[in-house]
Parts: structure tokens; C-alpha cells; sequence
């Protein structure tokens, strides 16, 4: 079976023209929605309480809420977790000095005395300070990833490729932020981690075409660089498209089928593995060609003639 | 003209490897029973007596069991249901009296033979198997706070030993400062001060008040009483989590001043909370006499206030052992202590020198108590509480055995648990805690493995649709892929987590990433004109830096997740750096030998690619 019988020849780097104004609207509106009404952060990350209780029969909120506020926890939000017996119940990030981790005995105590049957499924408590630590790391881990990953495409490739392999990968990563922030979807640690490995993905994508490009650029004696450019895109579509389709299988089953506590990590994979695919293909070669790549940026050096030529 | 053959000992060794990875995934097939672990601190001695009782308490009620075993003097019976695990282990706690003596935990059914050449199945993370997780922070300033006390007691006695005059020596801040009235007598504490503590840096005051000696703890000897107490609080968790009972439980540093302990299997964690944070502990002193001048007041627990003298005779961590009992006389709970050398050489001289004189047994927790703040919120604070439990006569002299009553009886196992395991040399605050109920472990465990099977079984089938004969070479390799990666999970006994199933359906995805660039490329050579063989040879040769870039940049964004990581993301980092070296493997070298067995080295009209 095949996609493409021969080579197609879409004119993807002749698109920038307006793709590029259409993408810089898209983050525009992300980080729009990042500054304006930022992100729904995890308990992870703001510090609090979460709570999870399974009932044994459907349970009614107005009557847990209830038994919540008798027992003095009047900050406390009720919420159905997958289904009625469910519930979640969140306390909100706790004052200096105050022990959290006493605070989610005292609630359970409290739901078990008006209903002996809840089970306790689930708790998470994170300090105040840890939770500022985790975001910290958070972003820290974030900018080190793309200055590793710069610098090593600095030294395989070329600075002006690093840079439009690094402006996709931010594009990726605003975009999959900014959907969280633009629907209010929380963000926890799981999610961090997947928009870690959308930079992953993203990478690899990108690296790809750009690996058909340096070819390119080497073997073919005719043609723009901008002509060499889009052959290299077009000669990896299809191979785009295959990758693309069998993670995005596997995404859709970690999706639907790979429970609630995962729900929102497949999200923001499969967020990052679509727009990581579009960038790799619109963004990352149109920024190199706009900073100005040309074939006597990729000219081979010794030392990357070696490592090609290992079996 | 390219023959496409691997030597023999490649051959050799890439099917070795996969052997290897087969017997070190091997110890997964064979799954896990729900399980208890009964230990019982009476009867440690006379392990078959507990098995005897254990099996007498399970078949009185009818409860199913596969036969009781012991392994490192902890008796495990193995059940065939979560359900029918949790029914025996409150009938065990009711039976032998002690909720702490029972502990759930999922017995690998690895056989023997395996185990004793050290193959393990996956360690399988707290949120597949339910159980709690803590980070607790050690408070330093208590830590500190403590030293100072020390120092300052230190001093007082030292200048009181060397006839030197001193106003008043006390804390200030995190020094000590002691003050004369006359400068030479300063000089003089200087000298002797600094032959006794070098540790300490003294520096003159002068105030209006007179002459001034400040003491501080140099630079070094604060970090060495901080890395002191988090080792002495990681020792003295250490037991009291042995003392619980819990299987596979993990105590462990993180950073300068935070512990993590986890505990798989326990469903209670407000009781383990309890355990963990307790500070009781004891402290012996005499009653002041009517004219004593520098007395501490206490209370006693009816609230009578009791004048004590300061010195402390003995105090809890003295104790060598201690056990909850029954005092015989009264009937009521009492502890049996036994105290350490030092602690009973002093206790037998001040008895002695003391008969027929009151002595007191104060009993010092930390309570945490709430209080309603300005705003109306709920404020819970730990405040240090001591209280009187008994003041007796001291009839005879004693030293080191003797008994302590005056508590309830939870007061007295749990006090006796402290007593044994060692108090916290500094207090701990949980500022991190996850539980994972154990229904939900085994939820988590069902989907994930769920819909890992379903997305491999999807990609397995786009992949052998696409590519045809060699699409489903790929997708042998891709099994192989898998397998090594569970046996390097195994190997290494890295933690599998649920993000960390994740991460292998991801690796999956992804390891198809290097033979759709193979494939692509073999493809794009025959369509060239080139021949079979040339296009397999070029294929490989072509894609390999590629493959190598795209997954180095991959590594790059999973080893920083792995430094970022805690718990369940580390879990997804593992698998995730772990799946590509793996894949890189599998989809190299292990789909090369198999396509190279098939077409290599004979004439091939067409490629099934």
C-alpha cells in the first residue's frame, strides 16, 4: 500500500506566505489567553488538596457539600469525578503554617461518619511550597530540553537550522499550553511531562526533513535552496503522515481507554503530536530559509562525513 | 553488489541479546497474588505459633488461603482476591490485636528458581498498586533549635566547673549569649570556652549592661547538625516503618532537608501519618523541693501544676528497649523500659542518692491543635506538650529496668513504638502526600495495560497492512522492542508507573518512526530503478543518521524529564529513555537480521515493502 505513487510536489515553503501570518495569529491568541487568563494550574503546582471518594451508591453533591460545611470545611469544592458515585472533592491552597496533610484525614473522617460506605481512592496534597518548586523545576526542565536540543542541532547541523527547529518546537509548545489556558483544561505535572515529550516528538519530526534537506543540498547540483527545501518535504510526506498516524492511534487509546488519570496527558499529546507535525513540515524549514539557509551553510565537515558513514 | 548477509557473530549477538531480554522480562508472565504480611513483635520468637494462629483465625471464618510461608521471618499468605485479601486482614488485625501488625501487599507469583537467580518482575509504582507516598520536610530550625539548648546548657556547667561568674546565659537568635559583670571574667570563659567547644565561634559583646560572650556554630557545624538530623530522622523512620509492617516500604533523602517515604499497601494513611510524625517520647526528673530556686513548672494531667527540677535524669533516647504491658499491681497499661548504659549508670546514682523522694515521669508530645484564625479558617499548628504522667516515691534504688504507668493504653504501645524506634531528632511536616487507594491501583493497572495492548494491536495492524511482508517483520521487531524494554525495567528494578505504561505505548508509536524512514527510503530506491538487494542496503545505510539525530534530540527532552521528575513522571521519563534505546535496537538491528535471513544473499525479483 502506498500513499504517494510518486514523489508529490506541493509547494509548502511557497505557502509560508500566508501560513506564516495564520500561525503567528494562532500564538497570538495563546499567549493572549496565557496572559490574560492563564492557566487552570493543578493542585500540583498551586498547592491544595484533592480528594478523591468512590460511594457505593450515586452520590448527591448539595447533600456532601452539606456534610462539608457542618464539618467546617466551608472552602471546599464538590465535583462528580467519572461517574455519580464518584467525587472530587478540592480544598484550596492552605495559609503558612496550616498542615494540609492532617486537613485530608479531618475531611474524610468527616464523610466517612455521614456515610460509612465511602471508600477513599485517592489523595493529594502538595504544600504550598512544594507545588511553587514544581513549577519552577517545571519550567526550568522545559528551557534546558531546548537549549540541549539547540545546541545539539547547532553542532549535527547548522545555528540557522537549530533555530527553526527551536521556533517550531516553541510554536508546539505554546499552542499545546495555550489550548489548556484558552479551555481552561487543567495543567498538572502529567501534562508538563507530556508537553516535555511533545518537545521530544516535535524534534524528531523536524529533524527528519531537515536531514533530507542537508542531503539535498549535498547531492542535488541544480535548483533554489528554497526548491531543495520543498523536494525535502515533499520527499519525507510520506513517512510524516505513516509516523504521525501510528502514534496518533496509540494516542487515541491512551485517550478513550487509558483512564481519567491520564485523560488530559494523552490531550496534550495529541495536541502537540498535530501542531508538532505541522510545524516540522510549514514552520521549521520556512524559518531556516527566512534567516537566510543556503547550501553553503550545510557544506559536510570531516567530522559528519565520518558519522554518516557508519553502518 | 550488496548480498545483504550478516556475519555470523553478529547473528549470534543480536539474537543473544534478545534472548536475554527475554529471560529478564521472563519473571512478568507470571502476574501477582493479593497478599498479607503478618508480623507480630510477641510472637517474633515462635514463628510457627503465629502460623499456626494465622491459619486457625483465616479457616475459623471460612476465608480461602494459599498456604502460609515464611520469608525473612515475616509469615505471607497469598489470596486469590483483592476482596478476599482485605476480608483476612481485619480479621488477622482482630485476632492478634495490633491494626500495625498486618500489611497488604501484591506477592509476585515468580517461582523460586527464578528469584534465587536474582530475576524480578517490574517494581510496579504506588499508583498500580495503591499505598502512600510522602515528602516530609525536617524542620531545621528545630533542629538548630535543639544544639543551641544543648550549648547553652554546655556552657552554664562548664563556667559553673571553673568557678567563673556569669549574669545569664541564654539563647538569642541562633546564638547563645552569655554575660558577665566583670571583663576579666569574660576572658576567662573565653579561654576555657574555647578549649572545650573549638567548634564554636566567640566573639565579644560589649552592651550597656556589661560584658558580652556570643557563642555561634561555625558554618560547618550547622551543616553538619542539619545532615545529622535528616540521618538520624531517615534511621529513626526506617524502624518505625519496620515496626508497621510494611512490605517494600522506601526511605529515602531528597534534597537537603525533605525525606520521601513511601509506603505500597497501606490503607490507612492517616494512621501511618500518625507513626511517622509521632514525637512522644519521656523525660525523668525529681520534684523540686519547696526552696528550690531554678524549678520548671509542669502539669499534671488533671491539670495540678508540679514544680521539677531541671536536670534531666534520663530521657527517651536512652531507652534500649520498651515494650507495652499490663502492670501487675494496678492492672492497668503500662511500659517496661530498658535503659542504655549511660542512661541506667545515671539512673541507679540519683536513685540511690535519693530514696524515699519523689521522682516524675514526664511525657512530652507534639500535638497539633487548631484554632480558628482572624479570617475564620481552620489553623492547625503543632504545639510541644508535657505532661506529668506519674510522680512517684522512690522506694529503693534502680538503674536501668523498671516500669512507667499513667497512660491509656494507645498511649502506651504507641510511646513503647517510639521508645524502640528511636525519636525524631527533628520534627517532620508532610508537605507532600499521594495515596492511591488500593481498588484504584488495580483500576489503573486494568487500563493501562488496556489500552496499551489496544494502541499496539492498532499500529500493528497500519503498520502490516502498509508495508506488507515487511511490515510485519517490523512488527516482530516491534515485540522484541517491547520485551527488552520490560526486561531492562525488570533489570534495572525501575519503577513502572502509569504515565510509565504511557510512555511504552508512546515508545511504540514511535519506535515505528525508524522503520517507516527505513522503508520509505528502501521504497524511494526501487522506484530509482536500483535492485532489491541495493534499495534494502541503501535503505538501511541512509536512514541510520537519521534515525540516530531524530532520537538523540528525543533522549535529550527524556533525560531532562528524568531530572525533573517525581514519582509517576519519572516513571515516564524511565520508560521513555529506556524505549528508545530499545527501539533504535529492535528497529536497526533486529529487523535488519530478519529481513537480511529472508531475502539476503539470493536472487529477490520484488520487495513486499
Amino acid at each position: 500500500m502506498e500513499l504517494f505513487h510518486t514523489i508529490p510536489s506541493i509547494d509548502f515553503l511557497g505557502q509560508r506566505r500566508w501560513v506564516m501570518p495564520v500561525t503567528l495569529l494562532f500564538l497570538v491568541a495563546a499567549t493572549g489567553s496565557l496572559l490574560w487568563r492563564g492557566l487552570n494550574l493543578g493542585v500540583d503546582f498551586t498547592g491544595g488538596v484533592v480528594l478523591e471518594y468512590a460511594y457505593p451508591a450515586p452520590a448527591e453533591l448539595g447533600a456532601v457539600r452539606a456534610t462539608l460545611e457542618g464539618g467546617g470545611f466551608h472552602d471546599a469544592v464538590v465535583q462528580h469525578f467519572g461517574s455519580s458515585s464518584d467525587l472530587l472533592v478540592r480544598l484550596p491552597p492552605l495559609a503558612e503554617g496550616q498542615k494540609g496533610a492532617l486537613l485530608s484525614d479531618q475531611v474524610t473522617a468527616t464523610l466517612v461518619a455521614a456515610d460509612p460506605g465511602v471508600e477513599l481512592r485517592r489523595v493529594e496534597f502538595v504544600g504550598p511550597q512544594v507545588g511553587a518548586e514544581l513549577a519552577q523545576q517545571g519550567l526550568f526542565a522545559l528551557a534546558i530540553a531546548m537549549l540541549g536540543i539547540f545546541v545539539y542541532l547547532m553542532f549535527r547541523f547548522e545555528v540557522k537550522f537549530a533555530f527553526g527547529a527551536i521556533a517550531a518546537t516553541f510554536h508546539d509548545v505554546v499552542f499545546t499550553v495555550g489550548w489548556f489556558s484558552i479551555f481552561g483544561i487543567e495543567f498538572d505535572l502529567t501534562v508538563l511531562a507530556a508537553v516535555l515529550a511533545v518537545v521530544g516528538y516535535s524534534v524528531n519530526d523536524t529533524v527528519v526533513v531537515f536531514d533530507r534537506i542537508r542531503e539535498n543540498f549535498r547531492t542535488m547540483r541544480r535548483g533554489s535552496p528554497e526548491e531543495l527545501m520543498n523536494r525535502a518535504v515533499n520527499e519525507t510526506l510520506s513517512r510524516t503522515i505513516m509516523t504521525a498516524s501510528t502514534v496518533f492511534v496509540v494516542l487515541i487509546a491512551l485517550y478513550f481507554f487509558g483512564g481519567k488519570v491520564i485523560h488530559n496527558f494523552a490531550l496534550a499529546l495529541l495536541i502537540g503530536l498535530l501542531v508538532g507535525t505541522y510545524s516540522s513540515v510549514y514552520i521549521a524549514s520556512a524559518t531556516a530559509l527566512m534567516m537566510g539557509a543556503s547550501r553553503e551553510t550545510l557544506m559536510p565537515s570531516k567530522r559528519d562525513e565520518e558519522l554518516d558513514a557508519l553502518p | 553488489m550488496h548480498v545483504n548477509r550478516y556475519p555470523a557473530w553478529k547473528n549470534a549477538l543480536i539474537i543473544s541479546l534478545v534472548l536475554l531480554g527475554a529471560l529478564f522480562a521472563s519473571p512478568n508472565l507470571f502476574g501477582d497474588d493479593p497478599a498479607v504480611q503478618v508480623s507480630h513483635a510477641t510472637l517474633v520468637g515462635d514463628p510457627s505459633g503465629l502460623q499456626r494462629r494465622v491459619e486457625a483465625a483465616l479457616a475459623a471464618r471460612g476465608i480461602a488461603h494459599h498456604p502460609a510461608e515464611l520469608r525473612e521471618g515475616r509469615l505471607q499468605v497469598r489470596f486469590d482476591g483483592t476482596e478476599v485479601q482485605l476480608r483476612a486482614a481485619d480479621v488477622l488485625r482482630a485476632e492478634l490485636q495490633d491494626p500495625n501488625a498486618v500489611a497488604l501487599f501484591l506477592a509476585p507469583r515468580t517461582p523460586d528458581w527464578m528469584r534465587s537467580l536474582g530475576l524480578r518482575p517490574m517494581n510496579l509504582g504506588l499508583d498500580l498498586r495503591g499505598g502512600v507516598h510522602f515528602l516530609l520536610q525536617v524542620d531545621m530550625d528545630a533542629a538548630l533549635g535543639q544544639t543551641l539548648e544543648r550549648y547553652e546548657t554546655d556552657a552554664r556547667t562548664l563556667l559553673r566547673s571553673k568557678d567563673i561568674n556569669y549574669l545569664v546565659v541564654a539563647r538569642d537568635g541562633a546564638t547563645v549569649l552569655a554575660r558577665f559583670r566583670e571583663p576579666t571574667d569574660r576572658d576567662a570563659a573565653r579561654t576555657a570556652l574555647a578549649g572545650e567547644y573549638p567548634e564554636l565561634t566567640l566573639t565579644d559583646v560589649e552592651g550597656a549592661e556589661g560584658a558580652a560572650l556570643r557563642l555561634a556554630p561555625s558554618e560547618v557545624r550547622m551543616r553538619e547538625i542539619r545532615d545529622a538530623a535528616v540521618q538520624q530522622n531517615i534511621t529513626t523512620l526506617r524502624n518505625r516503618v519496620n515496626e508497621i509492617g510494611v512490605a517494600e516500604p522506601i526511605v529515602q533523602r531528597q534534597g537537603a532537608d525533605r525525606i520521601v517515604v513511601q509506603l505500597p499497601g497501606i490503607q490507612d494513611p492517616a494512621a501511618a501519618k500518625k507513626i511517622l510524625g509521632a514525637t512522644a517520647t519521656l523525660e525523668f526528673r525529681m520534684v523540686a523541693g519547696p526552696d528550690e530556686t531554678s524549678a520548671k513548672m509542669f502539669r499534671e494531667r488533671d491539670g495540678n501544676p508540679v514544680a521539677l527540677k531541671r536536670e534531666v535524669i534520663a530521657r527517651g533516647d536512652q531507652v534500649a528497649d520498651a515494650q507495652a504491658t499490663i502492670d501487675v499491681d494496678t492492672g492497668g497499661p503500662a511500659v517496661s523500659i530498658s535503659l542504655d548504659s549511660v542512661g541506667g549508670r545515671r539512673m541507679g546514682a540519683t536513685t540511690a542518692a535519693n530514696v524515699g523522694k519523689p521522682m516524675a515521669v514526664v511525657f512530652i508530645e507534639n500535638l497539633p491543635t487548631t484554632r480558628i484564625a482572624a479570617d475564620g479558617s481552620k489553623l492547625t499548628e503543632r504545639r510541644r506538650v508535657e505532661t506529668v504522667i506519674n510522680v512517684a516515691t522512690i522506694r529503693s534504688p534502680f538503674s536501668s529496668r523498671f516500669q512507667v504507668t499513667g497512660l491509656e493504653q494507645e498511649e502506651a504501645r504507641q510511646l513503647a513504638l517510639n521508645l524502640r524506634a528511636g525519636s525524631l531528632a527533628a520534627p517532620v511536616d508532610i508537605v507532600e502526600e499521594r495515596t492511591i487507594g488500593p481498588s484504584l491501583g488495580a483500576d489503573n493497572i486494568e487500563v493501562g495495560l488496556r489500552s496499551a495492548l489496544l494502541g499496539f494491536g492498532l499500529v500493528v495492524l497500519v503498520i502490516g497492512i502498509y508495508y506488507g511482508v515487511f511490515g510485519w517483520l517490523a512488527n516482530i521487531a516491534m515485540v522484541f522492542n517491547v520485551m527488552m524494554l520490560i526486561a531492562l525495567l525488570s533489570l534495572l528494578q525501575a519503577t513502572l508507573t502509569l504515565p510509565g505504561i504511557a510512555g511504552i505505548v508512546l515508545t511504540v508509536g514511535m519506535a515505528v518512526d525508524a522503520n517507516v524512514l527505513i522503508y520509505e527510503r528502501i521504497r524511494e530506491e526501487l522506484k530509482r530503478g536500483q535492485t532489491p538487494q541495493a534499495a534494502i542496503h541503501a535503505g538501511f545505510e541512509r536512514a541510520f543518521a537519521t534515525i540516530t539525530d531524530s532520537n538523540i534530540t528525543t533522549l535529550i527532552a527524556a533525560l531532562v524529564l528524568f531530572g525533573l521528575g517525581s514519582g509517576p513522571v519519572k516513571g515516564f521519563a524511565i520508560t521513555l529513555s529506556l524505549g528508545i534505546v530499545t527501539s533504535v535496537f529492535s528497529s536497526i538491528n533486529v529487523s535488519r537480521m530478519m529481513i537480511n535471513a529472508i531475502y539476503g544473499g539470493r536472487r529477490v525479483e520484488r520487495l513486499s515493502v
